[in-house]
């Protein structure tokens, strides 16, 4: 279990953060915000690199930091591991005096280095230097060195941000794998809804030094009053949901969702194989009676949970034109479309809806490691 | 080979070699000390002590040859406790030139490593942190690598200026030969005698040789250390 309770005042912000978590054994926490909000620092008190005005700090019951006790462990004994941003290879040493720099910290070592140079692929690498390596070579080796210091828990900050769109797509895997293969519980920083929709099980919303929300990713993402948090932009659902059948003729394969059949061009991914996909709130229309002559292959019935609030605030009239409703289809589906169609169709709590989902409108490159039953069984 | 030089020259030589030497070993952990200080720590009186230790950049050297005359010669304040308790006396002996030479080199060296120092990546050191590794090997394995080559500049900064220390050294500890006659105190004695322009000359063309060969050998050090520290540099 995962324990902070902090306040930390900086000249022009303040962190005041309560976060309780019991990661699982091998998950993934997501600590999700936008730039300085604070997910950096928060990260920074768990590994002692940064030092609270007051609270407490605990990793499975060991006090790490308490202003109450005057307890305050070094980073070097906290045994928390760190990916940084910027990798943070040390420039005058070779990959392997890098991976090996904190090896052997604790007697009993979970890890050696043939297995975690295979399991990120960095074995050809071990005699070179920092600045022959690429920049997704480079994260790689720095998350290799982490865990062969044998941390007891993960943090990461923002490990892809600094990469361009491939090196990112070559680094995510290898994430999954180390969520997947490891048995370490990770927290992991990003202001990507992606990456954390793709990633976490869990997540933490954090906004202006505090915590906005806490639960489940499908449950925050699908949450409108968190909306201006989770971002416009990228609005969106999370399903869970399993391969049902594959569709040769057509190159299409049907996912079975809490919500009915969804067919999304072809998965090379076995029957039975769960998986998590998002749908965008911008990509989802609304009908009050089930369409006949579409082309939208994707119509799951639905009663309307909650309409967004008009955004009064802003000035913006196109951003007013548009609202956002919650339809519960056995799952929360977020759905944006424009207040003029609100108004037309005269829809309420309650209402019984079409949603109307187009197949191109769900992202394979979302398509992550199934939520797990339980996450499902929560919906229904 | 040794016809090149007088053996009153050879002496002078030898006696800049070791004073350069002894003065830049002793000026060294004291600059680093001192650079560390200044590029990590805040703390009251901290401008005080950064123009003391550039005071002898900018005062005339007589003027730091008189106050380590005051302050260590043998009637000094620190200089008769020294002779009291140890016996140690170091005013007009090569000893008092290396002190003299470290005193006027240690600005050069302290803000040659104090910019060094200031240019290494704290995230580096925080990041041998949160792998286990305690301060002192914090320091020993991530810190001292990167700086060397900004300790490397300021030994030859405080070489070269105990090389070619005059001001200090003659009034601290005045020109003697064979004692405390290094090649610029020789140099200056033989302009003053008549018929010494040529050892003059020697002396000169001397001076210059060592220089460049510190400079040479300290680029070829230099370079090798980057190499081994930046990779594709």
């Amino acid at each position: 279990m995962i324990e902070l309770r902090a306040r930390k005042h900086f000249p022009s912000f303040a962190i005041d953060a309560e976060i309780v978590i019991e990661p699982e054994e091998s998950g993934i926490v997501a600590l999700f915000g936008k730039s300085g909000c604070g997910k950096t620092s928060i990260i920074n008190m768990i590994a002692g690199l940064l030092r609270p005005d007051a609270g407490k700090v605990a990793i499975d019951g060991r006090v790490l930091f308490d202003s109450a006790a005057g307890v305050d462990i070094p980073p070097y004994r906290r045994d928390v591991g760190y990916v940084f941003q910027d990798a943070r290879l040390f420039p005058h040493m070779t990959v392997k005096s890098n991976l090996l720099y904190g090896a052997g910290r604790q007697s009993e070592t979970r890890f050696d280095l043939g297995q975690i140079t295979d399991l990120l692929d960095i074995g050809h690498l071990l005699t070179r230097r920092p600045g022959e390596l690429s920049g997704g070579e480079k994260q790689r080796v720095s998350i290799g060195r982490t865990i062969l210091s044998n941390p007891r828990i993960l943090l990461m900050d923002e490990p892809l941000a600094s990469l361009d769109g491939a090196r990112k797509a070559e680094i995510l895997p290898f994430i999954q794998r180390l969520r997947d293969e490891l048995g370490l519980p990770i927290i992991y920083v990003s202001h990507s809804i992606e990456e954390v929709v793709r990633l976490a099980d869990v997540m933490v919303l954090i906004d202006d030094g505090r915590v906005a929300a806490s639960g489940d990713v499908g449950d925050i993402t699908s949450r409108l009053d968190l909306y201006p948090l989770t971002g416009r932009y990228e609005a969106g659902s999370v399903l869970a949901a399993t391969v049902k059948d594959q569709d040769a003729d057509y190159g299409l394969t049907v996912l079975d969702t809490p919500g009915g059949d969804i067919r999304v061009p072809q998965l090379s991914l076995p029957p039975g194989q769960s998986l998590r996909l998002r749908i965008r709130a911008r990509d989802v229309a609304l009908a009050i009676e089930r369409p006949t002559g579409t082309s939208f292959q994707n119509i799951l019935s639905g009663t309307v949970r909650e309409i967004g609030e008009r955004i009064h605030t802003r000035s913006d009239a196109a951003a007013d034109a548009m609202v956002e409703v919650s339809v519960d289809i056995g799952a929360p589906l977020r759905v944006r479309i424009t207040r003029k169609s609100l108004d037309e169709l005269g829809l309420r709590t309650g209402s019984l809806v079409y949603a109307l989902i187009k197949a191109v409108a769900i992202d394979k490159h979302t398509l992550g490691r199934g939520a797990g039953s339980e996450h499902a069984a929560r919906y229904s | 080979m040794t016809d090149l030089l007088s053996p009153a020259e050879w002496e002078a030589l030898a006696l800049s070699l070791r004073v350069a030497v002894v003065s830049m070993l002793g000026c060294l952990p004291v600059a680093l000390a001192l650079a560390f200080l200044l590029a990590r720590f805040r703390f009251p009186g901290k401008a005080l002590v950064d123009g003391l230790i550039h005071l002898p950049l900018v005062v005339p050297p007589v003027v730091v040859g008189y106050l380590l005359l005051v302050l260590l010669g043998r009637k000094g304040v620190v200089g008769a406790w020294l002779y009291d308790v140890f016996g140690i006396s170091i005013a007009f002996t090569w000893k008092g030139a290396a002190v003299a030479a470290a005193v006027m080199a240690l600005p050069l060296a302290v803000r040659a490593m104090r910019l060094a120092i200031e240019s290494v990546d704290r995230g580096l050191e925080d990041a041998a942190k949160t792998l286990g590794a305690q301060p002192l090997k914090v320091f020993a394995t991530v810190t001292m690598p990167l700086i060397s080559p900004g300790i490397l500049v300021g030994a030859l900064l405080a070489f070269a200026r105990a090389l070619g220390e005059f001001g200090a050294t003659i009034t601290f500890v005045s020109n003697i030969p064979g004692e405390t006659q290094t090649i610029p105190l020789a140099l200056y004695a033989q302009i003053q005698t008549p018929g010494g322009e040529a050892a003059a000359a020697r002396l000169a063309a001397i001076s210059i040789a060592v220089a460049l060969i510190a400079m040479i050998a300290s680029e070829y050090m230099a370079r090798r250390i980057r190499r081994s520290i930046g990779g594709t540099e």
